[in-house]
């Protein structure tokens, strides 16, 4: 589902909670919104094994219950994996950082890898983006904290007979947020790497960020122990 | 004449797809072209026999929840041996790049190549569709005009309600139906099927011979059209034996026995209405003469209340919507329209459900409903459609509203504690002047001094909305001249000024209006004939796409198109818009049947002209429109006297397990 919009994932959704019914709970006022929090949504257009999100209840279920109802409502590439009840403490200040996976089909490994070499030594890499503020330059570097080209020759995807160079990257949570097409754009940037065909991009995981650069699940802290998806 | 041919099928490509993804990210808005909704429907190619793709062409946020299709994709998907899937168009940004890329238009459902379908049929619920049609033919390799296609090429069926008169796009459709569709594709689809069991004998003729000879479907190309010197028509006329003169609409009668949509498609692409809607009755026979749509779907058959409760139940639980429309030409028209709204509001209290019902009646019964399904919080604007601004034209429209009715409704919507209402009306109508436009503002200041005076705030609203007028075919008004864009434009300045004469009331005045340059050009479309095809390819070929909205039309590009082309035939621009037809001319839609009496609707037109009104055939007398008796068709209304049943309890009825959708 790479290309829904946070907006059309939102709606979507909601209009699972109410198939599966689920006892949602409500915020006050006119016009009540139920009450669902999402962490750090992927950006359109990009494919994602890994989305967070927290609702509140107005009765307890069955966090197993609920992974099947609403994973059976979600339209088919939209999978509910597990749910748990918060112990407490918020879900985003939990994600600290995101597993990504580029694939740039028709671009050499050779190639890629002089360029994140290039990334690598940089100090610093400006890059600009359209945000909602406006066009907004920041640093895409410090932020990643791993970059690698993979050797693999198989094209995930299976596009068909052209070389596909693989980047994997684990960015930080940060302001304004480094995402994968600004990576992009830092490779850009240093290298002159200009991709001839859209990269396809992946989220693998999101979660909290340990002393040696992995990624553990943020529902880790949950476990055994009201909802989270 | 079609070319008799026996090219083979190519081989089907299962799904484009792999093409079609590398151009998605370089496109505004992708997730409309991916499908996946619920209740889209995937069948294997070889599992089925009869292979129908639907398109509205338009964007899919306004095609996806078109009702017509949503009904016939299900109504065709029921059929095991039958797949139905959908197609939109596409805007210019995609097009271009599967131009470059050599992407077909293709379904959403399976992106399956629109080419390789038996049936293509097109949904047309506005003239201003016909350009996107073409783009539709075109990318998906299909020769635009009728007669250069094979074998390898699939029929192309229009319908809908622009359908009623298929002559300007006459050229580019093999067929078109008129009326309703529910069993119309069932009967196509038999057609169809019996014809390849056969092992299609004669090619795609003898299936439009077999199709043409239902009396139901019209096939152009079996009717030739003779012209006068001057221009007009002089007739139409079967060349085939065996091809009916005229060719009849269809109806379908008992709306109960045909609930659809069960299912309704649930997009996760926004798209312009999020909601479950339930037709509650189909027909209108108000008489506002300007009405195609009324005239056209005559008589008025009701959906019991019983059946509409359990569509409602069935429809949220399926889809997970929270919002209920009661849609209708006129909703608060239907016979237990008090029970349902009180029985829908009872059942869904305490839930964030909310209800709407598009009623436009001016009167305090509208106010009624309107409260009682605001129940649940959310309160739905008010809007009421007086449509014309002085007594006189309103007689001249059949729309019976006296300016004291509309005043005093709006006040008591006012008092029961709706802010802001809203004012439709239409400007160009036949023997409009200045002055009757005037009189817009007359009525917008009085609601607004009125409501002051009963509320004793000012912080009421209205907001004037001004739509211009197209003569439609099969209409009391299809004789009539339309106003030059001038005309209207200059009236829209008087009456905007006229509102803000007074800075403190117009400051309490919205004022929404459409220029008249588009109208005339739906006008040109509208009662069009063949010729008018020549001008529609024109302007295709000059880039026209997506001529509903306003940044994507071009006037100019019309006129240039309609200035190069029509002259060969002895006819302009002017002919077909500005100008009167008289009482014997041959109308391009003559040969079609909506069961309208001729006589009937020029006794109607006369009737308007002399300002004289006619009343309802619901509440009085039948006054011999001529639908029943031709159609072989009549009334359906209640009261049944039944509640809405099933009253289960819908709120905390526990967690579940939706079914599956079909795949
Ligand atoms: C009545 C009406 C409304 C009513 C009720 C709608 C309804 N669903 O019943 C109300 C007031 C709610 C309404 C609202 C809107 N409407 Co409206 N509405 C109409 C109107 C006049 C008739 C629609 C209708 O009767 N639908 C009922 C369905 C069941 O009938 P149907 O689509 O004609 O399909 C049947 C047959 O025609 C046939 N059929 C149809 N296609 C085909 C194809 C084939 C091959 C065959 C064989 C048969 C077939 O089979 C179907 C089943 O019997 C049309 C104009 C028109 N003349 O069609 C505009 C129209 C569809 N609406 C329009 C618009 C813009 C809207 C709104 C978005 C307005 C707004 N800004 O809010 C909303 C959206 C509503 C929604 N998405 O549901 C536009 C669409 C413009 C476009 N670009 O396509 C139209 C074309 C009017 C116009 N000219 O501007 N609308
Ligand atoms: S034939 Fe008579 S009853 Fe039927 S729609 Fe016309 S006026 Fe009404």
């Amino acid at each position: 589902m790479r290309f829904t919009s946070h907006r059309d994932f939102a709606r979507a959704f909601e209009r699972a909670l109410r198939r599966a019914g689920v006892p949602i709970a409500f915020s006050q006022g006119f016009t009540p919104h139920p009450k669902i929090s999402y962490a750090s949504a992927a950006p359109t257009g990009v494919a994602s094994e890994a989305e967070y999100l927290e609702i509140g209840l107005r009765e307890p279920v069955d966090p197993g219950q609920l992974r099947a109802a609403l994973d059976a409502a979600l339209s088919p590439g939209l999978d509910v994996l597990d749910a748990v009840v918060a112990a407490g403490g918020s879900l985003a200040d939990r994600i600290e950082a995101s597993y990504w996976r580029i694939e740039l089909p028709e671009v050499e490994p050779a190639v890629l890898e002089r360029a994140v070499a290039a990334f690598t030594a940089a100090g610093e890499v400006q890059v600009e983006r359209m945000t909602k503020q406006g066009r907004r330059t920041f640093d895409a570097r410090a932020a990643v904290m791993k970059i690698d080209v993979m050797r693999s020759v198989e094209t995930p995807s299976g596009a068909p007979g052209v070389s596909c160079a693989i980047l994997e990257l684990v960015v930080r949570q940060v302001t304004p947020s480094v995402r994968p097409d600004d990576v992009l754009s830092g490779l850009r940037a240093v290298a002159d790497l200009e991709p001839p065909v859209s990269p396809r991009v992946i989220r693998l995981a999101q979660g909290t960020l340990t002393a040696q650069g992995e990624i553990v699940d943020p529902l880790d802290a949950d476990r055994d122990g009201a909802a989270i998806v | 004449m079609s070319v008799p041919s026996t090219t083979p099928r190519p081989a089907v490509e299962p799904s484009i797809w792999p093409r079609l993804e590398p151009l998605l990210p370089q496109v505004t808005k992708p997730i409309q072209y991916v499908g996946g909704e619920l209740g889209a429907v995937v069948k294997g190619w070889d599992e089925v026999v009869v292979r129908w793709a639907l398109m509205y062409p338009d964007a899919y946020e306004v095609g996806l929840p078109n009702q017509g299709v949503q009904i016939l994709y299900e109504v065709l998907n029921e059929l095991p041996d039958v797949l139905a899937e959908r197609t939109y168009a596409v805007w210019p940004d995609l097009e271009k790049l599967m131009r470059a890329h050599g992407v077909p238009q293709f379904t959403v459902d399976a992106h399956r190549s629109v080419r390789d379908f038996d049936v293509f049929g097109v949904s047309f619920s506005t003239e201003l569709g016909y350009t996107n049609l073409l783009t539709a033919i075109d990318l998906a390799g299909i020769p635009l005009l009728a007669a250069d296609r094979t074998d390898a090429d699939p029929v192309i069926v229009a319908g809908g309600h622009a359908a009623f008169n298929p002559e300007p796009i006459a050229d580019f459709v093999d067929a078109a139906v008129l009326g309703d569709g529910e069993e119309a594709v069932l009967e196509i689809t038999a057609i169809v099927r019996e014809w390849k069991a056969e092992g299609s004998p004669g090619g795609r003729d003898e299936l439009l011979l077999r199709l043409a000879r239902t009396e139901s479907v019209y096939v152009p190309r079996f009717y030739d059209v003779d012209y006068l010197p001057d221009g007009r028509i002089q007739r139409v006329v079967p060349n085939r034996a065996d091809v009916p003169f005229r060719v009849h609409k269809r109806t379908t009668m008992d709306l109960d026995a045909w609930p659809y949509p069960k299912k309704p498609l649930v997009p996760l692409a926004e798209t312009v209405h999020e909601r479950y809607a339930v037709e509650i009755f189909r027909g209108c026979t108000r008489g506002c003469r300007f009405c195609q749509a009324g005239m056209i779907t005559r008589p008025v058959r009701e959906r019991s209340i019983t059946t509409v409760g359990q569509m409602v139940q069935q429809g949220l639980e399926f889809s997970g919507f929270h919002e209920v429309g009661l849609l209708s030409l006129s909703s608060a028209d239907h016979s237990e329209i008090g029970d349902m709204c009180s029985g829908l509001a009872e059942q869904y209290a305490g839930t964030n459900v909310s209800l709407s019902l598009p009623s436009t009646r001016v009167d305090a019964f509208n106010i009624d409903l309107a409260q009682e399904l605001s129940r649940n919080g959310r309160r739905t604007g008010l809007t009421f459609a007086p449509e014309g601004g002085s007594e006189r034209i309103r007689k001249v429209i059949n729309k019976m509203v006296s300016k004291e009715d509309l005043i005093r409704t709006v006040v008591t919507a006012y008092t029961n504690g709706w802010r802001q209402v809203k004012l439709y009306f239409m400007c160009g109508l036949p023997t409009e002047t200045d002055a009757d436009v005037l009189e817009i503002a007359d009525m917008a200041h009085e609601v607004i001094r009125a409501g002051r005076a009963a509320t004793g705030s000012k912080d009421i609203r209205c907001t004037v909305s001004i739509g211009g007028f197209v003569p439609k075919p099969h209409t009391p008004f299809q004789w009539a001249s339309m106003e030059r864009p001038e005309v209207i434009d200059h009236r829209l300045r008087l009456l905007k000024q006229a509102i803000n004469a007074d800075r403190s009331l117009g400051r309490a005045i919205g004022f929404r209006y459409h220029d008249g340059e588009p109208s005339l050009i739906e006008g040109l479309l509208s009662r069009g004939d063949r010729r008018v095809g020549a001008v529609i390819r024109r302007v295709w070929e000059n880039g026209g796409r997506f001529d509903g909205w306003s940044e994507h039309f071009s006037y100019q590009r019309w006129v240039d198109a309609a200035t190069e082309v029509l002259p060969a035939f002895g006819v302009d621009l002017d002919w077909y818009t500005t100008r009167q037809r008289d009482e014997l001319e041959v109308l391009p839609w003559d040969h079609l049947d909506s069961g309208l009496d001729k006589d009937w609707l020029w006794q109607d037109w006369q009737d308007s002209l002399s300002e004289y009104e006619q009343d309802d055939c619901r509440w009085t007398p039948c006054f011999d429109c001529g639908v029943c008796p031709s159609m072989d068709t009549e009334i359906q209304i209640g009261p049944t006297g039944r509640k809405l049943l099933p009253l289960t309890p819908v709120n905390g009825a526990g967690l579940r397990i939706p079914a599956p959708t079909p795949q």
